[in-house]
């Protein structure tokens, strides 16, 4: 910049916003903090809005919640109800009840963040699990991100014990029956059962401790651990920078993408209040956890069709379609029939999900960092072991609502349980071999995109009678994301014994292992070399050539595909 | 694996059929080139934050215009004001969502930008010197070189969790006997649940179930006060609540010691299920059978209350009947065996 001016040159005044910037860069460093991530850039796909939605519904659980807090009172002292609601006023209930009957009824706004608050819950947690199975489907997961797959699990597991810890708290007949379950559940767990139920309800179900004791986990603990949980992913997010999805100019070295400021801050900030105004939608127009239908909770009363929030329902199924197993050893009972399918299966569950990164490592031997997505087809055995997980988790789901299923069906409910008994195993293995199969097909269909064109729709006959369709290229941009793939890492084949002979144990593994990996990959299709391409083109040419002498340039396949220009050509005439 | 160690920056093999072609040129939009669509889409985006204003406005109105509690179902079946806050609510964040976006899609540049990775590893030198840095602080620390300090300091931090575990002792009682009593007694009336009336044999048809409890959570003390009332009588009824049917006495196959338990064809079963606890009372005449509504266990009440189907282990326990002086049905004892959900320390 070319000062000469004839007047001296004067500091610019400072804007208020820059001074106060100013003012915290001298204290904190923040420009060196900013430098990096202001114009920082985010990939665009629609199915990284997914994580989003959890975010911002967790954000909303936060406000709705905290608006919440201002009038629930969590405590069970009975008292009796003086409310605006006609059918209830004059019984006795709990202060929790009635504290919620009063945010429903007599506080303004009140019924709508309750049910904002609700609707909120079911949208963070299912979109935490669509979110789980984008990363999962996409290869997300892979290096160097496994710590931030960890952390996702352990979200959503956190956040299924705060819809849990949450949907207990109005103390209605359906929360405390919820209870009731919860109840049986710990008291069937061997040898510290009882303790574990005296001391969570402080005596004997349902005790008056019990409410209180699980607002302070739902407001305080969960959230707490929750919220740091949510940093640390988010900053992981940031240090590695998005994944993205292979196309023309994207690579493993870099991230293409709009920055932070400003595409990302108004598409993400925006979103926000999409989520937020949604929900606000749903509280207003849908009815959820109507709590003052069914009244009070009593010990000696329940209601048909009591089912958990939705998320629950696939351990309910379990517990429903479970034998009546029970063990009696020297004057010990085990219940097996509530301890296996409601203590055990959802923490193997959870540590296999904890474990998938690990477990496909350990069989690939891939140690490489990955940053562009894979398609679910080229990785089928990946795909194949979500889909047989998602199909175990979809028909004990459906177990859950057994009562239901017969009901709207006009089923016998012990053939459905009968039937789920069967299903849980064989179906996730059907599904399993459907899928992987599946991949693979759309695996070789791909290959024949690359190396045979695209399907023209045009019918060519030979002057011998038969038929062919005409197939051309595909762009040179769909052949190169098709392509921008890895090869398959190939894992040498283990040696017998190690050198000295020993460690015999880990042999045996690294066979299995070599075994798993051979599988793994043996059906893939992989990639074409340069040199295959090449001779498929030449090959692709020539049979052109030889069909365009045999029926002249009309039907050349370009008039209606809508792939190329059409101003020189018309419509063929009959 | 280490012959599958391949650094990304190096992973580029040979023989890749097809070259990157490149990121594409900018293709500019409408509002990009043409003044009149970006007037117009500035225009919109105007148009969605001044509607979300209006819309703020309008939820301070309703707050105050409608009462809420009166009138729960004043416009289309649904509360007036839980309607127009949540639609105006709702509609005020929406369009601020709308217009950012749109603001964003339409008139931010859409240049895509390119933005190198780095390895996530930390590179080998600062590696080095973290490694030294801290043997240099453990080497100084002397905690290798000193057992007995380490293992003392080891020992007295594991100490340290007894009293974090005994601190958490009063959480709540030891069980005790507690889940294997309940509060019937020999001589006890069974009475209705919600009207508290004593019920004779005579009142109950066949065929039908009377929901019941002891009579004792209806009585009062000396001075006029419920024997029963909050946490006790919740917790006396979870283990107490019974259920009375009256099935023909052909039908019933008592079992050896049950002989005498029913009273002409009337028997009582507890009403917690032995699965879980849910309080059970779906009842099908026709059959006897009873089924849980939470988990659809099914027992025959003609049968001992034997468990006939789903995911409970345990039959129902019976409560003996008998008839007191003044003709109406009371407990024989307690029941004999604990109700509710099986336990390790059950038998």
């Amino acid at each position: 910049m070319t000062t000469n001016g004839a007047t001296a040159a004067k500091a610019k005044k400072a804007s208020p916003v820059g001074s106060a910037a100013n003012w915290v860069d001298e204290r904190v460093g923040l420009a060196t903090l900013a430098k990096k991530q202001v114009r920082k850039v985010f990939p665009d796909h629609w199915s990284f809005m997914l994580g989003e939605i959890a975010l911002w519904s967790f954000v909303v659980l936060l406000l709705t919640g905290t608006f919440l807090t201002l009038w629930f009172k969590p405590s069970m002292a009975e008292v009796v109800y003086n409310g605006s609601y006609d059918q209830l006023r004059g019984m006795h209930m709990s202060e929790s009840y009635a504290s919620t009957l009063d945010i429903s009824f007599d506080v303004r706004g009140g019924l709508l963040m309750r049910q904002m608050h609700h609707w909120a819950a079911l949208i963070f947690i299912a979109s935490m699990l669509v979110h789980l199975l984008r990363v999962y489907f996409t290869g997300a997961f892979r290096k160097p991100r496994e710590l931030n797959w960890v952390i996702g699990c352990l979200l959503l597991l956190l956040g299924t014990l705060e819809g849990f810890t949450g949907y207990s708290l109005p103390d209605d007949l359906l929360s405390g029956t919820g209870l009731r379950a919860a109840d049986g559940f710990v008291k069937s767990i061997p040898v510290v059962g009882t303790y574990v139920s005296f001391f969570l309800f402080d005596g004997e179900f349902p005790g008056d401790a019990i409410i209180s004791r699980l607002y302070t986990a739902h407001v305080l603990l969960l959230p707490g651990v929750l919220l740091a949980l949510v940093g640390a992913h988010m900053l992981l997010l940031v240090f590695h920078k998005h994944t993205q999805w292979p196309g023309p100019g994207r690579t493993e070295q870099n991230v293409v993408g709009y920055p932070l400021l400003p595409v990302y801050a108004a598409k993400a900030g925006g979103f926000f209040f999409i989520v937020f105004g949604i929900t606000a939608l749903m509280g207003a127009l849908m009815t959820i956890n109507p709590i003052w239908r069914i009244g009070p909770y009593d010990p000696s009363q329940v209601t048909a069709g009591s089912q958990p929030d939705w998320y629950m329902g696939w351990p309910d199924g379990a517990l429903r379609i479970f034998p009546g197993w029970e063990t009696s050893l020297f004057g010990f009972t085990i219940p097996w029939n509530v301890f296996l399918p409601i203590i055990v299966l959802p923490g193997v569950m959870f540590t296999i999900l904890l474990m998938l990164p690990f477990i496909e490592t350990w069989i690939t031997g891939d140690k490489r960092d990955h940053h562009l997505l894979e398609r679910p087809r080229d990785a089928p055995n990946r795909t194949a072991t979500m889909v047989a997980l998602m199909t175990f988790y979809g028909l004990l789901w459906a177990a859950g609502g057994n009562d239901v299923l017969a009901l709207v069906f006009n089923m016998s409910l012990n053939n459905i349980i009968y039937f789920m008994r069967v299903m849980v195993f064989l179906g996730p293995v059907l599904a399993f071999i459907i899928a992987r199969r599946w991949c693979i097909s759309l695996q070789r269909a791909d290959e024949n995109r690359i190396l045979h064109g695209y399907e023209t729709g045009v019918i060519m006959r030979s002057p011998e009678g038969a038929y062919a369709e005409k197939h051309l290229p595909v762009s040179a941009d769909e052949a190169f994301t098709l392509t921008a793939r890895d090869r398959d890492p190939i894992m040498a084949a283990p040696t017998e014994a190690d050198e000295n002979g020993v460690a015999a144990r880990k042999v045996h593994l690294n066979r299995l292992r070599y075994k798993l990996n051979q599988w793994w990959y043996s059906h893939n299709v992989q990639k074409p070399t340069a040199g295959e391409l090449e001779e498929a083109r030449h090959h692709a040419e020539h049979e052109l050539a030889v069909h365009q002498g045999e029926i002249g340039h009309s039907a050349d396949g370009h008039q209606f595909d809508g792939r190329s220009d059409t101003q020189n050509e018309s419509p063929r005439q009959h | 694996m280490s012959d599958h160690t391949t650094d990304v920056a190096t992973r580029e093999p040979a023989d890749e059929p097809i070259p990157n072609p490149g990121l594409h040129e900018h293709q500019p939009r409408p509002t990009d080139v043409d003044e009149a669509a970006e007037k117009r889409a500035e225009r919109q985006i105007a148009a969605f934050f001044g509607l979300s204003a209006l819309f703020a406005i309008l939820f301070v109105v309703a707050y105050f215009s409608f009462e809420i509690g009166g009138e729960p179902d004043l416009i289309m079946g649904y509360g007036a004001s839980n309607l127009t806050l949540g639609l105006s609510l709702g509609l005020a964040l929406l369009l601020i969502g709308i217009g950012a976006i749109q603001w964003a899609r339409k008139l931010m540049s859409d240049v895509e930008i390119v933005e190198m990775r780095h390895p996530a590893a930390s590179p080998p030198e600062d590696r080095a010197i973290a490694i030294s840095s801290f043997e240099a602080g453990v080497e100084e620390s002397g905690i290798a070189r000193r057992p007995l300090i380490r293992n003392s300091m080891l020992a007295a931090l594991g100490a340290l969790g007894l009293p974090l575990i005994v601190g958490l002792r009063d959480l709540g009682p030891a069980p005790g006997s507690a889940l294997a009593e309940t509060v019937w007694r020999r001589g006890m009336r069974l009475v209705n649940d919600v009207s508290g009336a004593p019920i004779r044999p005579g009142e109950v048809e066949i065929g039908q179930l009377i929901n019941g409890e002891p009579a004792v959570f209806f009585r009062n003390d000396e001075e006029g006060e419920p024997l029963y009332e909050g946490v006790e009588l919740n917790q006396a009824k979870a283990k107490a609540a019974i259920i009375m049917v009256r099935m023909r006495p052909e039908e019933i196959t008592p079992a050896e010691g049950r002989e005498n338990w029913g009273i002409d064809g009337i028997l009582c079963f507890s009403k917690i299920c032995t699965h879980v606890g849910c309080p059970i009372s779906l009842w099908e005449q026709q059959t006897h059978h009873l089924l849980c509504p939470c988990h659809q266990s099914t027992f025959d009440l003609a049968d001992n209350g034997k468990v006939l189907f789903g995911p409970a282990a345990r039959a129902l326990p019976q409560l003996p009947l008998m008839v007191d002086d003044e003709g109406y049905l009371v407990a024989q004892s307690d029941f004999n065996e604990p109700v509710g959900p099986s336990y390790w320390e059950r038998g």
